[in-house]
């Protein structure tokens, strides 16, 4: 089952699931696969000594059923010449050493545009050629006089590949890769006939067109025509490692294709069982930053964030950290000082930075990002389904009839899920959208919306109780699954509560801004399809009733009996690469790892015993409580891996006053980072590409990540971290990440049954893993719920204190697009800048022209909490009233106007509402022209520090 | 004709068909070069429907059908039944592969069936008289009758109905009345533009599909241009290529890259360039199209081709003349 690291087989499609079985007859051989199956998988059962030659199967062939009727011949297929052939249906060419090539071969490879064989310039990377050379093609028999391509210009507009047309054989697979896999129709052959060509938008080239540049043309393209720059320019790769995107939470696997240590480029991996081959601009080509000279390699430590920095060995590194934070202790007590995990890095490696913070600080004081992104998810969910996570893969959404996506926008922020989504909804599966903004599911190339449920920002409670309440007093509900799964008493007394008329559409259409006949039809539409899934992401979590919300939710799914079945759940999309590893791993002050309560005496006592310590069995402080408690003076020292929550925790001025108060500041990353521009210690990390260890994304999957080269500090992460905690004298030795997860095993039991060696064999598990469900369970709550029944939440709607008033009319909420990822400290440095290299504000033509703002002008937006300057750009993406800007920049200073507001169970930030006014300006705010001082100084510091000899 | 001067017989075999087949839904594609036939078959739908012969509960029948008029946009190839699928969904004219064929997977992914008007327009009839009375027209297979259309150098040109089953020659003679230069007749091309041109040894086949196929030609939808002994049959050969061209969809090799081929052999011949060679190779570029094209277009292209290689050999040969295209 190794085929994880079998570079060269690809199946074109994946394996179908049927129960209709199709006997076909190849080469004589009778060969039985399930309905559907491509012709390739089938041509692949059947061994061959020509598989080598499979690939050259064309697209259309790889996704070809097979038909009982066909006698198939086993060999490889030239198609993307032909497409398919009359007489005999899929082409084949015979053995060739028998000297049996069907002529009609030589006859296409003749014919090839543009003239004949001769320019297969390729770097041996054109299936065509292989194809010509397999069928013994010399020469040329039309001769080169005839018209041709030859001169057609090169598009070289997008940053990552060249379009080279004189190459081109108008096979059409890039156009389909285009449409089927990625869903942007971006791509057409253009003309007719012999003038036929492929044209991208309306022939204005790549950049310009529609294209997300996801790249899955230029991985489907026969020939050398659609070629990653990186190939053109270093030659072909020679060897390849499987491994795992490390932006989103959709958790791509990824072939790195390798020349020595360096990567020639990603391909995503077919046999990926998140991304099935598929993958966006960001896994696919932005991984350029790992080898960016900002990043910082060698240990640098300073006194006060006043001076410049002083490169260290590790040692001294270590043993300044060290020092530091147990003189805090010494003078300030055990819990002055925490730790900030990320989202970020490995399990293993976060799991190892809460250890040491539990273990080596000695208090619970430990966080995560997930704390401003997901934690009112983890709340939300364990209160109703018992469990943390989501409920399904993402597979399940093939199976589901209608899909409610509230407050996410998949196509930008998780692609991969977004472009299966998109396939699911082109099938016909339905589709309501709940955001206050126009995203691209609502309407885009073959895919419009049932509903766009057009809420305004903070009224999602009112929203999904309205959605219930006619769900119950319609009895649209699923009377037997509420009977059989849910707990009966909680159910009256919600059913109660939802059926008031106050929750009522009708009522609720002034809060909400949603007409009510349009959320009763969406009502009625969800409940009635046989599987209606739910898919969300943080436009539910970061609000003041972010838990209340996930709850709500869980409701709906619950009453309408869409849990426990593939086709239904309730899906949140997870922002980070690993935030659910990073919850699951005990990040947060409450959980030890695998969610378990830091109160319990007897869980605690097994962490003891496996530790060796005495564990604090009070929950510690929350990441905005450790930042009051700095300015208190109570809090004095930090260690932060991964993370940057300088730039990206709300209310700027607030953390940057908590930062200042810092005594000890370790600052953990690969960049010098908005946060390490506070910190006195600074511990290089390594990037994805260095890393050994496990991601777990959104649908709980534990995907592998390998090393793909050395780390570049020559320490990995969780080294780091071991050798900071030896030095504060708690002593961790490990000598393989692997020995951690096996450590990790034994402590949380949804993670029994998980060690590398498993993951190898399976090449990824969803957890809960053990004894139960020794390969781990895909869809969650089939037969019951952890909590046994599934348990209605009341839900009350209260309005969030952040409302429009005079002073601040508009609603800013927050989010990010597709080519730049979060805080951007990966994808500013890396060629994605192409397509967004300054955040701006958009706002609705009817409120700037109250303003007299145009297009392009610079405007200042402030709220109660600070402010700031950008551009404009007018658009009818948003409502009127609602102003959006993305934070991928630093020096925008987005969350200089975000507020302290939190959810009430969580403390999850209100990003996704904040009342501001917006003005025309034509200088950079205060904080923005102090920004750019501080920055100023920090880069000569950091050069100083560059250039300062190490000790 | 038949859309012109009796939309509801084609209207009426329609309804017939989507209620044999269970569909609610049918289309009439037609091609934007016939403003007038637009209107009729737009009046005459408004009238049936009035009238319940369409729409909803037909004559409280508790069928339904609904039909509509479809405007292409000029592409030959939109005749192929995938491409005009794909053309009716709002999309580029380009040949689909098979299978699935569009019976199982057609418009929109929904099973479909494909006829032409002369077979819809037959229902009624068949119905209305049985099908023996149908079958008495014609002769072997081939059964009914067609409107052939006589064209090119022809002293009586226009449309016949005729019964299958005469000859050639009778049409030609008896109906069209030999050459309009009156100089003799010399090639005859059936079929339309991919249709093979016969010379006169074959003038006696009779007109069924099954006759013309056993001679390498096609009856096709009955398209006949007589030409008299004044042609260039390498112009001719060279047409079907250059036809061929403009018309194809390009999705395939052999028809987009091989036509345009196709023309600079036939014109190295002609110019007598190593005119075995090239020979030798437009026959295999002919086979090449023949066996890969994905559809008719580049499948057919070689018939007229290959009729004039193989029945009129001596005008690939004739030395080069003034009126030579450049
Ligand atoms: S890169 Fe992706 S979006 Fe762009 S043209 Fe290719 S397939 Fe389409
Ligand atoms: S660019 Fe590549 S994939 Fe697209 S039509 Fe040309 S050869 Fe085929
Ligand atoms: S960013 Fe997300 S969707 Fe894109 S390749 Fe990485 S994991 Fe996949
Ligand atoms: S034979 Fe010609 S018209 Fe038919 S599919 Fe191929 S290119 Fe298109
Ligand atoms: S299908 Fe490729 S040659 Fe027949």
């Amino acid at each position: 089952m190794l085929q994880h690291f079998d570079p060269n087989k690809d199946y074109g499609t994946p394996a179908r699931v049927s129960e209709n079985l199709v006997t076909l007859n190849i080469d004589g051989v009778e060969v039985t696969v399930p309905e559907g199956t491509s012709v390739l998988r089938a041509l692949l059962k059947r061994t061959s000594t020509f598989l080598n030659c499979v690939p050259a199967i064309t697209w259309k062939h790889s996704a070809l059923a097979v038909s009982a009727q066909w006698k198939l011949k086993v060999a490889a297929a030239p198609c993307f010449l032909y497409h398919t052939c009359r007489k005999r249906h899929v082409c084949y060419y015979a053995e060739q050493q028998a000297g049996e090539t069907a002529p009609q071969h030589h006859g296409a490879v003749h014919l090839r545009s543009p003239a004949g064989l001769s320019d297969l310039s390729s770097n041996g990377n054109c299936e065509l050629q292989d194809v010509a050379g397999a069928v013994g093609l010399r020469e040329v028999r039309y001769g080169f006089e005839g018209n041709n391509h030859l001169d057609a210009k090169k598009d070289e507009s997008n940053p990552y590949f060249t379009f080279d047309p004189s190459k081109c054989i108008v096979c059409s697979r890039c156009v389909r890769a285009c449409e089927e896999v990625q869903g942007t129709f971006a791509l057409t052959i253009d003309g007719r006939g012999f003038d036929s060509k492929v044209a991208a938008g309306q022939d204005d080239g790549f950049l310009a067109s529609d294209c997300v540049s996801c790249g899955a043309c230029v991985q489907a393209c026969p020939t050398s025509t659609l070629m990653e720059n990186s190939v053109i320019e270093r030659g072909q790769p020679e060897h390849s490692v499987v491994t795992t995107c490390a932006y989103c939470g959709v958790g791509c696997a990824f072939k790195a294709e390798m020349k020595g240590n360096e990567v020639i480029r990603m391909v995503p991996f077919k046999d990926g069982e998140a991304n099935r081959g598929h993958s966006c601009v960001k896994g696919r080509f932005a991984f350029g930053y790992a080898t960016h000279d900002d990043r910082v390699t060698e240990p640098m430590i300073r006194d006060s964030i006043d001076q410049p920095w002083k490169k260290v060995s590790w040692e001294e590194a270590f043993s300044f950290a060290a020092g530091r934070i147990k003189d805090i202790q010494a003078k300030y007590g055990r819990e002055s000082v925490g730790g900030i995990t990320s989202s970020r890095c490995t399990n293993e490696e976060t799991y190892l930075v809460q250890k040491l913070i539990r273990a080596a600080f000695g208090n619970n004081n430990t966080d995560t990002c997930a704390r401003v992104c997901h934690s009112p998810t983890g709340y939300g969910l364990k209160t109703t389904l018992g469990e943390s996570a989501g409920t399904q893969t993402f597979d399940s959404v093939m199976k589901a009839d209608m899909v409610m996506v509230i407050g996410a926008n998949p196509t930008a922020a998780h692609p991969v899920f977004g472009s299966r989504l998109k396939r699911r909804v082109r099938e016909g599966c339905g589709l309501i959208i709940a955001d206050p903004r126009t995203t691209e599911l609502v309407k885009s190339p073959h895919i419009i919306a049932d509903h766009h449920l057009k809420l305004r920002p903070g009224t999602n409670v009112a929203f999904i109780n309205a959605m219930a309440h006619v769900v119950i007093t319609e009895g649209l509900e699923d009377k037997e699954f509420i009977a059989n799964r849910c707990d009966n008493t909680a159910y009256n007394k919600w059913r109660e509560f939802i059926s008031e008329e106050r929750h009522a559409p009708e009522q609720t259409e002034d809060i909400t801004g949603i007409p009510a006949a349009e959320i009763r039809s969406a009502a009625r539409l969800f409940a009635a399809a046989p599987n209606a899934a739910i898919f969300y992401g943080l436009g539910v979590t970061e609000h003041s009733q972010g838990s209340s919300m996930v709850m709500g939710i869980a409701n709906l799914a619950l009453a309408t009996g869409n849990i426990g079945r593939e086709g239904v759940g309730v899906n949140p999309l997870r922002g980070q690469n690993n935030v659910q590893g990073s919850c699951d791993m005990g990040s947060f002050p409450h959980e030890l790892p695998g969610y378990q309560h830091v109160a319990d005496d007897a869980i605690r006592g097994r962490f003891e015993a496996s530790w060796g310590v005495t564990l604090d069995n009070e929950p510690g402080l929350r990441i905005p409580n450790m930042f009051n408690s700095a300015i208190d003076g109570t809090f004095r020292g930090m260690y932060c891996q991964g993370e940057d929550i300088a730039q990206s925790d709300p209310n700027t001025n607030h953390v940057d006053q908590a930062l200042r108060s810092l005594d000890c500041l370790i600052v953990q990353d690969i960049f010098l980072n908005e946060t390490a521009k506070y910190a006195h210690v600074f511990l290089p990390g390594a990037s994805f590409l260095e890393k050994d260890g496990t991601f777990t994304n959104a649908e709980r999957r534990i995907n592998r990540v390998r090393q793909v080269m050395p780390p570049l500090s020559g320490m990995a992460d969780w080294e780091v971290t071991m050798a900071l905690s030896n030095a504060l004298g708690y002593e961790m030795n490990y000598s393989h990440p692997s020995e951690i997860m096996d450590e990790i095993a034994t402590l949380a039991p949804t993670f029994k049954g998980v060690s590398y060696d498993r993951l190898e064999e399976l090449g990824s598990i969803q957890w809960p893993c053990n004894d139960a469900a020794p390969e781990g369970t895909p869809t969650m709550h089939i037969e019951n719920f952890p909590i046994g029944l599934g348990n209605f939440a009341i839900t009350e709607y209260v309005a969030t204190e952040e409302r429009s008033t005079r002073k601040f009319p508009l609603l800013l909420t927050t989010g990010r697009i597709l080519s730049q990822y979060n805080v951007g400290a990966q994808t500013r440095r890396t060629p994605n800048q192409a397509w967004h290299d300054e955040d701006v504000l958009d706002l609705h033509i009817s409120d700037a022209e109250m303003r007299g703002i145009s297009d392009g002008d610079w405007v200042g937006i402030s709220s109660r909490a600070g402010d700031t300057v950008m551009r404009a750009r007018i658009t009818d993406k948003v409502q009127p009233g609602v102003v959006y800007t993305t934070f991928h920049h630093p020096g925008s200073g987005a969350n200089v106007v975000t507020t302290d507001n939190s959810d009430w169970a969580t403390n999850c930030p209100e990003y996704k509402v904040t009342a501001v006014q917006v003005v025309k300006v034509n200088s950079p705010s205060s904080w923005q022209q102090n920004y750019q001082n501080f920055d100023d100084q920090q880069q000569d510091f950091l050069k100083q520090g560059r250039e300062s000899v190490s000790q | 004709m038949v859309m012109e001067a009796d939309p509801f017989m084609l209207i009426e075999g329609m309804t017939i068909a989507g209620l044999a087949v269970g569909a609610t839904q049918g289309y009439i594609y037609l091609r934007s070069e016939y403003p007038i036939a637009h209107q009729i078959l737009n009046e005459a739908l408004a009238k049936a429907e009035a009238a319940n012969l369409l729409g909803e509960n037909i004559q409280g029948s508790g069928k339904t059908f609904h039909l509509e008029v479809r405007l292409g946009a000029g592409a030959y190839i939109c005749g192929e039944e995938t491409s005009l699928l794909e053309s009716l969904e709002g999309k580029r004219g380009l040949v689909r592969a098979k299978p699935p064929l569009p019976a199982i997977v057609g418009l929109f992914g929904q099973p479909t069936i494909v006829n032409n008007v002369l077979s819809l327009a037959a229902v009624p009839y068949i119905l209305a008289e049985g099908a023996k009375a149908y079958a008495d027209y014609g002769m072997g297979r081939s059964l009914g009758t067609l409107p052939f259309q006589l064209a090119g150098n022809i002293k009586r040109g226009g449309l016949v109905e005729l019964a299958f089953g005469l000859t050639l020659r009778e049409l030609l003679e008896d109906f069209g009345g030999g050459t309009f230069s009156g100089r003799p007749m010399r090639a005859v091309q059936v079929g339309g533009p991919l249709g093979a041109y016969l010379p006169e040894s074959q003038w006696d086949t009779p007109l069924d599909y099954e006759s013309f196929a056993a001679v390498s030609a096609v009856l096709g939808h009955g398209g006949v241009v007589a030409f008299d002994d004044t042609v260039d049959m390498s112009q001719q050969a060279r047409f079907a290529m250059e036809f061929c061209v403009v018309e194809s969809c390009g999705k395939c090799t052999p028809c987009r890259i091989g036509s345009t081929r196709g023309v600079e052999v036939i014109d190295r011949i002609v110019n007598d360039e190593n005119r075995e060679d090239n020979l030798e190779l437009l026959n295999d570029l002919c086979d090449t199209m023949i066996d890969g094209s994905l559809c008719a277009m580049g499948g057919m292209t070689p018939f007229p081709v290959k009729s004039v290689i193989n029945h009129f050999p001596e005008d690939l040969h004739k030395p080069v003349t003034e009126d030579m295209a450049s």
